[in-house]
């Protein structure tokens, strides 16, 4: 029997299922919670104005006064809360979906590098990576079905896709949404979410297969394999990487454009990921497993934690100082909106995401303790998670948003589906790559 | 009275290294080693303590942010608030993107500066510092343990480090300004 073998606690996988039962029964009642109808906005508007602000009730008469003569108007600004309101709980389900979608195409991203650049320390940590992303097949399927919902408007979180706003006759036409139809259009949108899917799956299957074919073979033949399809996967994924940002985060606010917005979701990306494999490494150490792995292994990932957290803050940087400084309209409505009615979690996030980490990692030896690297991982993953909240919401649900019952709920239900397929598929293999030719040298790496 | 010191020279890292061990083992006290280049692990073999020119170098860093924020909360805030280009100078915070960059090169700029001048103080290099090399080849392919000779039999001490690979071993007097 192979000692390296993984087998999944009884604990794990009821934790695990416990969580995604929990999540979504959290979600379905934040489902059921959604005002169906233009009362039932009215109805919860009214009460909080009057429990919330005993001074703002004058003037709550006063704007329903004023709208009273022109009940349309009155009705428009409902019917737009109504939408918000309606559109967050499929926000929160997609927000949820694609932050751990993204952690396991960020993670098989890092992984290709590592074959790629040869590296000589992490060969002890593929099978780990691999386990990781055997959660991207799954999130691929989730993500797809999301969008299809969307593409045929079971909800109405990608705006563009209304039809009557690139139809010149209707009264809603909006001229800059339909001079982008040629890219921001439900037919291509699916061919391109399917080309992207496709590439990243197929590029984890055999990757994946290689990498066990390797570990009885008596040349180096798949690792060069390996190495190719590597270098060939990292050309490709940063081209539909980018577009993919367009297409699933950025078309959110489709009047609203920016150039390095998939570097940023990269950025993003990758320091969740590697966040994910240093907490899993360190989980599976603790239990007895990886007994190769040493406490160098985990400072260096805890390393790309500290630089990735920090080329992330960069580019949130660039992005926001650019468009502040030039304060162009049709850019700065994007912070605006933002800063306006997100601050808590727009500048908590920074904090969470740059100051947390750029003070907790910088020592040397606190990157060896792990529960040091453990605690600066799970607030780079909140941070993570509410990064991609504050992209996708804004423009979605706007000032209707909250984090309750639909947010956690399903965030409740991917954590533990991720749990659940991350560590089954880590008992599939054997732990230690053993066909690997950098593997005695990542086992004595030290740093 | 000058007190004396073994110099014992080695062609090789890998010997050198197992020099130094045996000899700590043996409790004789290294004054120094000299090498042509760093070899990995001498630091931890001589029991060398850590450096502390990171805390040093993250202490400068702070100090470089907060010149460079008073700095400018002085000179664009306080002083002159004039109105430049419409960003408003009402407040060091409602301002603050714009002075980013400069923060950031201050800081580091104070960082590296002054970290390398610790450096070179501590380590007191300067342009015309007279040369402390007690072998000239030592910068080219030898490598050279000074031991402390002290009250030890220097016959004793000699016989034990030709044993651990030395290839030359002599006796000094040390130098006062050592």
């Amino acid at each position: 029997m192979d000692t390296y073998k993984y087998k999944l606690p009884n604990k794990l996988r009821i934790f695990a299922i416990a969580c995604m039962l929990l999540g979504a029964i959290g979600f379905i009642t934040g489902y059921a919670l959604t005002p169906k109808t233009i009362e039932k906005v009215k109805e919860i508007e009214a009460s909080h104005h009057g429990d919330g602000h005993g001074g703002g009730h004058a003037t709550t008469d006063a704007h329903g006064g004023d709208h009273a003569d022109d009940a349309h108007g009155g009705d428009a600004h409902y019917e737009h809360v109504l939408h918000q309101m309606q559109n967050r709980p499929w926000s929160a389900l997609y927000i949820a979906s694609f932050f751990f979608f993204m952690i396991a195409l960020g993670t098989l991203a890092f992984y290709a590098i590592q074959h790629a650049s040869q590296a000589g320390w992490s060969p002890v940590l593929f099978r780990v990576m691999e386990g990781i992303t055997a959660y991207l097949p799954w999130a691929s399927v989730i993500i797809l079905i999301l969008l299809l919902l969307s593409v045929f408007h079971v909800n109405h979180i990608f705006h563009w896709m209304e039809p009557e706003l690139i139809d010149p006759e209707s009264d809603k036409y909006d001229k800059l949404i339909a001079g982008k139809s040629g890219w921001l259009n439900t037919t291509g949108f699916l061919i391109r979410a399917v080309i992207y899917l496709a590439g990243f799956n197929a590029y984890r299957y055999f990757s994946r297969k290689w990498s066990l074919n390797q570990d009885n073979a008596t040349d180096n033949r798949w690792f060069k394999k390996n190495f190719k399809l590597a270098a060939g996967f990292l050309v490709f994924f940063i081209y539909t990487e980018s577009m993919m940002s367009w297409d699933w985060i950025m078309s959110f606010d489709p009047h609203w454009f920016s150039t390095l917005f998939g570097w940023y979701v990269f950025a993003g990306m990758m320091v969740s990921a590697i966040t994910v494999i240093a907490m899993i490494t360190i989980y599976l150490k603790s239990q007895g497993y990886l007994e190769f792995v040493n406490d160098s292994h985990i400072h260096d990932l805890a390393k790309f934690m500290f630089a990735f957290s920090i080329f992330w803050t960069y580019l949130w940087f660039s992005q926001f100082m650019l468009i502040w400084y030039a304060n162009i309209p049709e850019e700065v409505t994007y912070f605006v909106t933002r800063i306006e009615d997100y601050k808590l979690p727009f500048f908590g996030m920074l904090a969470m995401n740059f100051i947390f980490p750029l003070l907790i990692l910088m020592n040397s030896d606190y990157k060896r303790v792990n529960w040091f690297v453990i605690m600066a991982g799970v607030v780079i993953l909140a941070g993570h998670y509410i990064d991609v909240f504050n992209m996708v919401m804004p423009g979605t649900v706007g000032t209707s948003w909250f984090i309750g019952l639909p947010e956690l709920g399903s965030l409740l239900f991917f954590f533990g589906l991720f749990i659940f397929v991350v560590f089954t598929a880590l008992t599939k293999e054997s732990l230690l790559a053993k066909g690997s030719p950098f593997m005695k040298e990542s086992k004595h790496f030290h740093y | 009275m000058a007190s004396k010191v073994i110099h014992a020279i080695y062609n090789d890292d890998d010997i050198l290294m197992n020099a130094v061990k045996a000899v700590r083992k043996e409790h004789y006290h290294i004054d120094e080693v000299y090498t042509p280049f760093p070899v990995h692990g001498l630091d931890k073999a001589m029991g060398l303590e850590d450096t502390r020119i990171a805390i040093c170098s993250f202490m400068y860093g702070c100090v470089g942010l907060a010149v460079a924020i008073t700095m400018m909360n002085y000179i664009m805030i306080e002083d002159w608030p004039q109105n430049i280009g419409g960003k408003p100078s009402f407040s060091y915070l409602e301002n603050m993107p714009a002075f980013v960059p400069i923060m950031f090169e201050m800081t580091v700029f104070f960082a590296a500066h002054l970290m390398v001048i610790t450096f070179y103080m501590r380590s007191k290099l300067w342009p015309f510092k007279k040369a402390e090399n007690p072998d000239v080849r030592t910068t080219d392919d030898h490598f050279l343990m000074a031991i402390d000779a002290g009250h030890h039999n220097v016959d004793d001490v000699s016989k034990f480090l030709s044993d651990t690979g030395a290839i030359e071993i002599s006796l000094h007097d040390k130098e006062d300004d050592h």
